[in-house]
């Protein structure tokens, strides 16, 4: 009785728009620092600014509370290296990740990440949310150390990785945030950034945004910005009847970030890459099927006959028992962890798996569908840290899976949980749920970023970058934490010596002038929906898994052409819909960067799966390089970068200099957490 | 409820993504101010609960139900396709459940660690 329909059959009356709406007026909001984006990079870069003495403004365009890709939760801690129990060092932990990506890899933020991953944990725990097994439910488990009380994950034998307790984690850490005075700015859509002079590569000054609920506009001064969004999930899959419950990002996810660097003039680095569009599970909710991948890693697969799937090590020796799923192989010094989305491309650091010619093993009648999970034929801990503690923290687990199952009688001391049935590739990855069945079909973007240098500073003075999605290098949960954390006192930092912003009033003035248009039109044009559908047609048919130089300049010439048509005159019935609409502009912008660096690397590459049918040589070394591009006075400028420009000059020849030179304060206040 | 049939749009997929208990929600309209994607309204009517007007921008964080303070109110409710595709085995007795079903077991009511 509680939907729209509902509620217009009871009343006979379609309800008003319950906000006030004030198309146009204009708020101005001047401060140090400018937080765009408010999910976890975004609150933290904000708390560390904020404990630098700096005075703060964070946009987010949901509600800082909850919003973001990790504000659902979080079950796991990556690259903890400096935990008291970690085997690993940060410099053998980096050189994992950047041999793993055969060098495209922003390594110097990896190294960032790592030495101060703990230190940012331990702000977590400080804070509020659990990291110990403080009620000793784990006593004696093989993954617990009995002096700290940590849990460790996924490689028992070497303790880099935590499981942790953090359903909470967004609320905790929005709440330090408003204690430190953070002002924050809900259900703001930032439409651009602000430059100097209005003109494309000078100094960042601040942003524009627009109220998704009063539809008023928002003019942001500040002396240094850090640009904390997300990804562009919406731009090349636009499915949201079957995908918005099934996606690891939510419907907000649409590369508001990126679009306004790449508009003012801010160098971006791989834009080309693309990937498979696995996690995004077309029907099944995260974590809601039998699988064996990430969270559920470790646990048995058996068949429709109650015959186990057996697993093998990274080098594809056969593993015999259940707790070696835990330990290293071989050959191995540690294992990364499938969390961090990187682990599968070198053996030395990758985790085991079940068997990984399971496909060919079922063709072959070898194993029956469907497979379930049997959680009952692991040991008593396994069993409650995975349903119990990892599915009921981890990312829309507590109320989507656990609460919902157990309700339903689910119960994992008795029950078996069933696996998708699905084509047989897609029995690849351990991660049924993401359903690879589908996605040969669906590419997505791989994780092109802002540039960024030792301090998280972008090309362009005044603009900082955290987060997994926009700093070169950045990761998955923990990562966006630690990046926020140090892009918010490096930002800071430049903040106390930078001028007062000066905005130009001209480029103001034209921003207002854009986004109320779809406002002002008659209802003749299309809605967002239909635009963002249109978009995501262009994006998978032209910048998907091949590519040539003809069908990318098709692809540019028709995001244009959709700019300058369908998007131009479509029709915004409120300022939601005028927020989503914003919101394809910024995707067309993301796609159009895409495309552009797409052209510009006229060469094949297996690790960005880039596909090039006009240059199809995999891999040659001469392109063994980044090419970073951007815009100046609206026509594309690339260079060339070495792969690890980040330990060329102006830069040290070490991680560890590097990071002394430029971590700046913080490292006391983490030494001072430690205690 | 009137019995009038209107013009009125195809029900949006998924349908409802929540469903709120009027006998328990006080309109308060905590879960409408922190929904991440702003899927429900507040009530027209002053206290009454709130309206599910974009169901299919839920990506089923939970987050509302978290933020509920008198628990029952929010039941997160998945698509039906999703419902159809989570389906269990009793290991003893081989017998198959599944989310949504007519007759459901018991619930089990442990609670998550920690």
């Amino acid at each position: 009785m509680s939907i729209w329909h509902e509620f217009v059959q009871r009343e006979g009356k379609v309800p008003e728009w319950p906000y006030p709406v004030n198309y146009g007026k204009v708020n101005e909001i001047t401060s140090d620092i400018l937080v765009v984006g408010g999910g976890l990079a975004g609150v933290r870069a904000a708390i560390s600014a904020a404990q630098s003495g700096a005075k703060v403004v964070l946009a987010d365009v949901g509600h800082a509370k909850r919003s973001g890709a990790g504000g659902a939760g979080v079950d796991h801690w990556h690259g903890a290296c400096t935990n008291p129990c970690s085997k690993v060092t940060p410099e053998e932990y980096t050189k994992g990740c950047y041999d793993s990506m055969h060098g495209y890899m922003g390594a110097h933020v990896r190294y960032v990440i790592t030495k101060e991953s703990w230190d940012s944990l331990l702000e977590c725990e400080k804070w509020g949310m659990r990291i110990r097994d403080v009620e000793d439910e784990f006593r004696g488990a093989e993954f617990r150390d009995e002096e700290t009380k940590l849990l460790f994950a996924y490689d028992y034998d070497n303790k880099h990785i935590l499981r942790v307790w953090g359903y909470n984690v967004k609320p905790v850490i929005y709440k330090e945030a408003m204690r430190l005075g953070v002002n924050i700015q809900n259900r703001i859509c930032t439409t651009s950034l602000l430059t100097e002079g209005g003109k494309q590569g000078t100094r960042v000054v601040g942003a524009t945004g627009v109220h998704t609920r009063t539809g008023e506009f928002y003019v942001f001064r500040a002396k240094a910005t850090i640009v904390a969004t997300g990804g562009a999930g919406r731009l090349f899959q636009f499915v949201p009847e079957l995908t918005a419950s099934a996606s690891m990002s939510d419907m907000s996810s649409a590369g508001v970030g990126h679009a306004i660097g790449w508009k003012a003039g801010a160098e971006l680095v791989l834009m080309e890459k693309t990937g498979p569009a696995t996690l995004s599970g077309f029907g099944y909710a995260p974590y809601s099927m039998g699988n064996a991948g990430n969270t559920y890693h470790g646990v048995p697969i058996i068949d429709a006959n109650g015959k186990e799937v057996p697993w093998v090590d990274a080098f594809n020796h056969e593993i015999k028992t259940i707790e070696e799923r835990f330990r290293c192989g071989p050959g191995q010094k540690f294992q990364l962890g499938i969390g961090i989305g990187i682990s599968n491309y070198l053996p030395e650091y990758q985790q085991n798996d079940p068997v990984r010619d399971l496909p060919e093993r079922i063709g072959r009648g070898e194993f029956a569908l469907p497979f379930y999970i049997d959680l009952t034929r692991m040991s008593e801990h396994e069993r409650r840290v995975l349903w119990g503690l990892m599915v009921g923290n981890e990312g829309k687990t507590r109320i989507p899976i656990y609460d919902t199952f157990n309700k339903a009688g689910f119960d994992p001391d008795k029950d078996m949980l069933q696996a998708p049935v699905m084509t047989l590739e897609s029995y690849l990855s351990s991660c049924f749920w993401a359903a690879r069945a589908y996605t040969p079909l669906h590419y997505r973007a791989g994780g092109g970023s802002y540039l960024v240098d030792w301090d998280l500073k972008t090309s362009l003075e005044g603009l900082y970058a955290a987060s997994g999605s926009t700093a070169y290098g950045g990761g998955c949960h923990g990562e966006s934490h630690t990046t926020g954390r140090y892009a918010g006192r490096r930002a800071a930092e430049y903040a106390k010596s930078a001028p007062e912003p000066a905005a130009d009033r001209a480029q103001i003035d034209a921003e207002r002038t854009r986004v109320y248009s779809s406002v002002h039109q008659d209802k003749d044009g299309v809605g967002w929906k239909e635009v963002n559908h249109a978009i995501a047609r262009i994006m998978q048919d032209y910048c998907g898994k091949y590519k040539n130089e003809m069908t990318l300049k098709l692809g540019l010439r028709l995001l244009r052409e959709l700019r300058d048509t369908e998007l131009v005159s479509a029709y915004a019935s409120n300022p939601h819909e005028l927020g989503r609409l914003l919101e394809c502009s910024s995707l067309v912008d993301f796609g159009e960067a895409m495309l552009q660096a797409s052209l510009v690397r006229k060469a094949s590459n297996s690790i960005l799966d880039f596909h090039r049918l006009d240059y199809p040589e995999m891999n040659s070394l001469e392109w063994n390089k980044l090419l970073p591009i951007r815009q100046v006075n609206g026509k594309v400028r690339v260079r060339e970068l070495p792969l690890d420009y980040f330990l060329n000059a102006p830069y040290a020849p070490t991680y560890e200099e590097n990071y002394r030179a430029h971590a700046g304060e913080m490292k006391a206040a983490g030494k001072e957490a430690s205690k | 409820m009137s019995d009038k049939i209107y013009m009125i749009p195809n029900p949006p997929t998924p349908n409802k993504a929540v469903a709120f208990d009027p006998d328990v929600c006080i309109g308060c309209n905590c879960c409408v101010e922190v929904c991440p994607t702003d899927v429900l309204m507040p009530n027209p009517e002053k206290g009454a609960m709130p309206v599910v007007l974009y169901p299919e921008e839920c990506w089923y964080c939970g987050g509302c139900v978290e933020e509920c303070p008198t628990p029952g109110a929010i039941t997160m409710i998945h698509p039906t396709s999703q419902r159809i595709s989570v389906n269990w085995k009793r290991k003893s007795s081989g017998e198959l459940f599944r989310l949504g079903m007519k007759n459901p077991p018991l619930p089990n009511n442990k609670p998550p660690s920690g």
